[in-house]
């Protein structure tokens, strides 16, 4: 199968997004710089494109791509604060997301949300959240409604490893399981909640053993692995769609980046970072397609497009609008509108 | 043409409780618009108040939902819901227990429409009971109106009587916004006529009486004890214009604004404390645009007691807003 040209082209397409979405937080983390106050760092006196605090998943690229490449349009997902890779792999267009995260009025969400609730409705990506697993109560709900609708969609629910220690965790999935829903929930798990190894503060036999408490099927995958996430993610896909109820995959990866671009991450073992860095899932993913014999030139060519498209995005975010400020009063409430004191 | 009516055609005038009133919107709403659904604990066995009965009966179990006691869930999906097209009743037994979903009603119920730049709705109908009721101390007793009018992208609805009822949370399942509808629990069996052909709408008050001399705004349960009070020995003699204003956000200010200007005294009364409660805000709002007189009636700032003697301390009497308005009327 190793020289299979489908899996070539399909690893093809993996890698394509997979360098998107770096590209993408790249760009984003140079232009966050001095944004934020944080971690002992003042902010710079010119304000920076990227304002407040940005949640990067350089690193992470593998479980978003190998995901959502098994999703179509109708599909639904819920997101985390570090969403840029789920909404890029869902198919939003990178150039509306860079005028968000700039805050302009030509951003998804009208330059109301930014980094952190970066959303794209119209192809079924109902946003990234502030609060830890948040998402995942929202997921089944709409999962329920899928169901109830007589839908034959799923809803993906990406969660990191710190949420598993939530309320809501264990809500949601027993929730989903009682009532069979269309989930597939997706623990990526970068090992550390914030500043803190969640490991070590984590009891038990980790997320997918919770889950397989609940009688939901989870495994534990190399998320830095694309390949092996898209294999697993397609095989639960396929059981959830065919009425199997929910499913769990626990993506294990690793965040190249601090908790927020402006947190230099001092608190982690260099060793580990070094590591880590040597574990990357875009050398590994190139690595093998040179090895499924595709040509270095080409997936040079992958990688130059994926800059060029990010580059435009900057250009027009910075060029892009404000949004007019009579904005804040508007998308609120139907009731009463207008009458805001 | 000899196909049998729906089980809810019934006379346009009926008496009916403040619970069947609500269980008759509801019914009605479910007939006619496919994506309203229900969700909570016990709603199967009609709700512990009676006020879902025979509504899973007529619907399924697949519309009127019995639920596991996971409130953040109950109410985070019912989100989920209202974005992939339903519209939601949530039932959360007492508001008390609310408390367990407040990020779900506050970071994600009322933040989602203007957060996501309008990309989507939410349009719930949080039905969170309110109020002192049977013995039932200082977790099962709370009026909390004040936490969710202080929250910008929540409607916020609190009836007192069984029309207003049927009224208000019919507006509410046709609201395309957040609502919370705060029903009291010592309404539930209060029986009164209800029109089912006439509409109540969000943010109108209803004036009870007219007078001259002083202005009494309440809501909820706080409506009975004004009514008694109005009567009581005390007050006989005294013009007094009360008024009921059914839903707090948005309030009815031309009403309330016009009836204070007129009587240059104002008179908030409410069962929740009274520290930072919703009178405040309507205390504040009337003295500022027409510089009226204003007082404030609520609870201590002490959690409901179990006693008899201890809980009336916290309740709203009859007794307590006749001397009230008597010492906003100046009389000794």
């Amino acid at each position: 199968m190793a020289s299979d040209p489908a899996s070539r082209s399909r690893l093809l397409d993996l890698y394509r997004m997979m360098r998107r979405i770096r590209a993408f937080e790249d760009a984003a983390e140079v232009a966050s710089q001095g944004g934020v106050a944080a971690w002992g760092l003042a902010a710079s006196a010119k304000p920076a494109l990227v304002r407040g605090p940005l949640h990067l998943s350089t690193g992470q690229e593998a479980v978003a791509a190998g995901v959502c490449g098994n999703l179509v349009r109708e599909d639904l997902l819920t997101s985390t604060h570090r969403g840029h890779g789920h909404t890029l792999a869902k198919g939003a267009d990178p150039v509306r997301m860079m005028c968000e995260l700039f805050g302009r009025a030509s951003g998804y969400n009208k330059g109301k949300g930014g980094s952190m609730h970066i959303a794209d409705f119209s192809v079924g990506m109902l946003g990234a959240n502030g609060v830890v697993a948040a998402g995942i109560p929202i997921a089944t709900g709409a999962a329920h409604a899928l169901k109830i609708r007589g839908l034959p969609h799923l809803v993906a629910c990406f969660f990191g490893d710190g949420a598993a220690n939530r309320g809501p965790f264990l809500e949601g999935l027993n929730w989903a399981q009682v009532y069979r829903l269309p989930v597939l929930f997706v623990c990526e798990d970068n090992r550390i909640s914030a500043t803190t190894p969640t490991a070590s503060m984590t009891a038990g036999e980790g997320v997918s053993a919770r889950a397989r408490a609940l009688a939901i099927p989870g495994q534990r995958v190399d998320g830095n692995d694309v390949e092996a996430v898209d294999t697993l993610a397609r095989q639960y896909a396929a059981e959830i769609r065919a009425g199997g109820g929910p499913r769990l995959i626990h993506a294990v990866t690793y965040r190249f980046k601090g908790h927020v671009s402006v947190d230099p991450g001092t608190y982690r073992d260099p060793g580990e970072v070094q590591a880590a860095l040597a574990d990357d899932p875009l050398l590994r993913a190139r690595a093998r397609l040179q090895a499924l014999g595709a040509a270095a030139a080409d997936l040079d060519a992958i990688d130059a497009a994926a800059k060029a498209e990010i580059d435009h995005a900057l250009a027009v975010a910075e060029a892009a609008p404000w949004p007019e400020p009579a904005a804040a009063y508007e998308d609120i409430m139907d009731t009463a509108a207008g009458v805001w004191r | 043409m000899n196909a049998p009516l729906p089980s809810s055609a019934t006379p346009a005038v009926q008496a009916l409780s403040y619970a069947q009133a609500a269980q008759l919107a509801l019914e009605q709403a479910m007939e006619r618009d496919a994506r309203i659904v229900a969700l909570g604990e016990d709603l199967g066995r009609g709700g512990v108040f009676g006020q879902y009965r025979g509504l899973q009966q007529r619907f399924g179990a697949g519309r009127v939902i019995d639920t596991p006691i996971s409130e953040s869930n109950i109410m985070g999906a019912a989100v989920g819901m209202a974005l992939a097209g339903l519209r939601p009743v949530v039932e959360m037994r007492v508001i008390d227990f609310a408390l367990c979903a407040m990020d779900e009603i506050v970071n994600q119920a009322a933040k989602n429409r203007f957060m996501f730049g309008g990309q989507g709705r939410v349009p719930l109908v949080a039905r969170l009971p309110i109020g002192i009721w049977s013995a039932s101390a200082a977790q099962h007793s709370q009026s909390l109106e004040s936490w969710f009018t202080h929250l910008p992208g929540l409607v916020v609805a609190a009836p007192a009587s069984p029309q207003d009822n049927f009224g208000l949370l019919k507006a509410a399942l046709e609201c395309g916004d957040p609502v919370v509808y705060l029903e009291h629990k010592e309404l539930w069996g209060q029986t009164g006529p209800v029109d089912t052909g006439q509409a109540v709408a969000l943010g109108r008050a209803r004036t009870l009486c007219s007078g001259s001399e002083l202005t009494v705004v309440t809501w909820s349960r706080g409506v009975d004890a004004c009514l008694q009070a109005l009567d009581a020995p005390e007050l006989q003699g005294a013009s007094i214009e009360l008024i009921d204003l059914r839903t707090l956000w948005p309030w009815d200010q031309a009403a309330v604004f016009e009836s204070a200007a007129r009587t240059g005294r104002l008179l908030v009364v409410h069962e929740a404390v009274q520290v930072s409660g919703f009178g405040a805000e309507v205390a504040a709002a009337a003295a500022e645009a027409t510089g009226c007189r204003v007082a404030r009636l609520g609870a201590p700032r002490i959690p409901v007691g179990y006693a008899p003697v201890l809980e009336a301390e916290s309740r709203l009497s009859a007794a307590k807003v006749a001397l009230a308005a008597r010492r906003a009327l100046d009389l000794r």
